[in-house]
């Protein structure tokens, strides 16, 4: 890991929101055209290890996300590569005409860095959670959407959005991301990884849901079902080659997500199956429902975001393969 | 360019001249608000802004953000005859395929900063680009046109607190206040007053101008040039539909279009000065 300046262990050691800023940091070294708007989250989002190296690069608009993500177009407009950082609900409703319009029409190199997505404040309520995020920010043609699933991958992830050109909205939780890589690996935008290798069934997930797919192809491999697991980190433009061969090699799909099943990967994944190569899809996400509050573990029980969903929704994927 | 004030009239008179009938051929247009931010949106082009139509992006050029985007019917022919591209392009106008509609897309029409249209995102816009000129310690200016009715809009607010923050000295703000929006007097609407005490209260430096009197316009755009610590605005009292006399001042000429006969008579009094 030498161009992060960080060791794998070191990384793996950090919650993904610190891997965010030490990225973010490093990113700042080697490139003098990043510049880092805020709206006086720049603390919770550690997005303070960048300001702390490049207090000249960074600019604070206070509680005005709608402002912030202006101030970022008026930036690349200027050649510069703002990344505008803030809580995932906030970019992608209150500031959603400004990325739709200020940033994505024009196609302006703008990273939005979100944090504390899905469910991660789950205390907090419906009010912080991002739920329909992804949902929104697919259906704006220009951006590139990627969610990470550990710390590891954030760092990646972190590196190949500054690198790439264009709009990109980059999806990040709150909390400590349980390691999903355990050594290095390559990360392309665009290109999903195989997890776990398996042909009767493929479950594909993004940023948390990661962990419970692999946890879940574990438990199903005791029962004698191999269950290929795709991280899909980026979630547009979609790997539509990797589902298409998914749905001709295993013949059965479930999604997994920590967002709402109504526009997410569950309905990207169904559309590039139906497309290409159509065989049952079940998604697994929020079931058009809001979220309910209380601890981070609680929640995400409560709304069925977990490795024993997953499989329940295997089985009703493989009863259709079947036809049953 | 250096015109003269004299030579700014006569040219905002030709121009508007060119909106009138680039808005008859195209049916339609936002006549109002771009004839009454002509003769600020003429002086800015053809005096005050440092800009090269040969090289429209030259690294030391003053910025215009046309934050009002829907005066786009205004800011295309005075892109075009400050040379950024062929008049003969203007019939084009809300066409297919042309460079230029109703709302200025950055990546069709040269000389063109930013693409606009929704109202209140212009003057964000322009903050970015003000501290982004200072962090290169580059002394271009940037000039940003709003309409009033737009300062409706929550995020010209948020812009002008965060202008202030940073000190933004190199932003001139232009509220075009022609006292009318869609749907009425905008006194009637939701009055903008006290307008003065408003800007001033966020920190920006006000100046008050006739913004239909070409030397005011001049002298105020001279004046907010230099830089004195803070962010400047005009307010510019305007009439809507300026220039066009059988209309000026009617809010129901937000968008329109003239119709021959009129069109012939503005033509013919334009071409005899509508400043007087």
């Amino acid at each position: 890991m030498a161009s992060t300046g960080l060791s794998l262990v070191e990384i793996e050691q950090m919650s993904a929101r610190d891997a965010f800023g030490e990225a973010l940091a490093q990113a700042g070294e080697q490139d003098d055209r990043i510049v880092l708007i805020g709206a006086d989250a720049i603390g919770s989002t550690r997005a303070a290890a960048f300001l702390k190296k490049f207090p000249e690069r960074t600019f604070n608009f206070g509680i005005a996300e709608q402002e912030m993500v202006s101030v970022a177009a008026g930036f690349a407009l200027r050649g510069k590569i703002p990344v505008a950082t803030a809580y995932g609900f906030l970019i992608s409703l209150r500031a959603c005409e400004q990325v739709r319009t200020d940033i994505c029409y024009p196609n302006l190199n703008v990273k939005l860095m979100a944090t504390h997505t899905g469910l991660s404040m789950a205390p907090a309520g419906t009010t912080h959670h991002s739920t329909e995020d992804i949902a929104i920010m697919r259906s704006f043609a220009n951006i590139t959407i990627v969610a990470p699933s550990d710390a590891l991958e954030t760092v990646k992830a972190v590196q190949a959005v500054i690198a790439h050109q264009g709009p990109v909205y980059l999806r990040m939780g709150r909390g400590s991301l349980s390691s999903v890589y355990s050594q290095d690996y390559e990360f392309v935008l665009g290109k999903s990884i195989e997890m776990v290798s398996g042909n009767d069934v493929t479950i594909i997930a993004y940023g948390i849901m990661v962990k419970e797919a692999v946890e879940a192809a574990e438990a199903l491999a005791k029962q004698g079902i191999t269950a290929r697991v795709i991280n899909m980190h980026t979630i547009k433009p979609l790997d539509i080659e990797a589902v298409r061969k998914a749905a001709v090699e295993t013949g059965a799909i479930v999604t997994a997500e920590e967002h709402t099943i109504i526009g997410g990967l569950g309905e990207a994944v169904a559309s590039a199956v139906c497309e290409s190569a159509p065989v049952p899809v079940i998604r697994v996400g929020l079931r058009d429902t809001f979220s309910a509050f209380g601890g981070e573990d609680d929640v995400r029980k409560h709304m069925n975001l977990t490795a024993q969903e997953i499989i329940r929704a295997v089985g009703k994927a493989l009863a259709m393969k079947r036809g049953a | 360019m250096k015109l003269s004030v004299e030579e700014l009239k006569k040219k905002a008179d030709e121009i508007r001249i060119l909106v009138l009938e680039m808005v008859e051929t195209a049916g339609g247009g936002h006549i109002g608000g771009s004839l009454s931010a002509m003769d600020v949106m003429t002086a800015l082009y053809f005096r005050i802004m440092n800009i090269d139509p040969k090289q429209p992006d030259k690294p030391d050029r003053d910025w215009f953000i046309l934050s009002a985007g829907h005066k786009a019917a205004g800011y295309v022919p005075v892109l075009a005859e400050r040379g950024f591209f062929d008049k003969d392009l203007l019939p084009t106008f809300n066409q297919l395929g042309s460079p230029f509609g109703m709302h200025p897309d950055m990546h069709k029409i040269p000389g063109c900063e930013a693409s606009t249209g929704s109202l209140g995102h212009g003057l964000p816009i322009a903050v970015g680009v003000a501290l982004s000129l200072k962090l290169d310690s580059n002394p271009a200016r940037v000039f940003c046109l709003m309409g009033d009715g737009e300062t409706h809009e929550g995020t010209i607010w948020e812009a002008a607190m965060g202008a202030s923050q940073y000190k933004l000295d190199n932003l001139i703000g232009i509220v075009d206040y022609n006292k009318c929006s869609m749907d009425g007097p905008i006194d009637q609407v939701v009055s903008l007053e006290p307008i003065e005490d408003k800007w001033r209260a966020f920190g920006w430096r006000v100046i008050r101008i006739d913004g239909n009197d070409m030397a005011q316009v001049v002298g105020a755009l001279e004046d907010a040039s230099v830089p004195q610590g803070k962010p400047t605005v005009l307010i510019a009292d305007t009439l809507k539909g300026k220039g066009c006399r059988e209309i000026e001042g009617d809010y129901h000429w937000h968008y329109g279009v003239l119709g021959s006969e009129r069109l012939d008579r503005t033509v013919r009094e334009l071409k005899g000065g509508s400043n007087g």
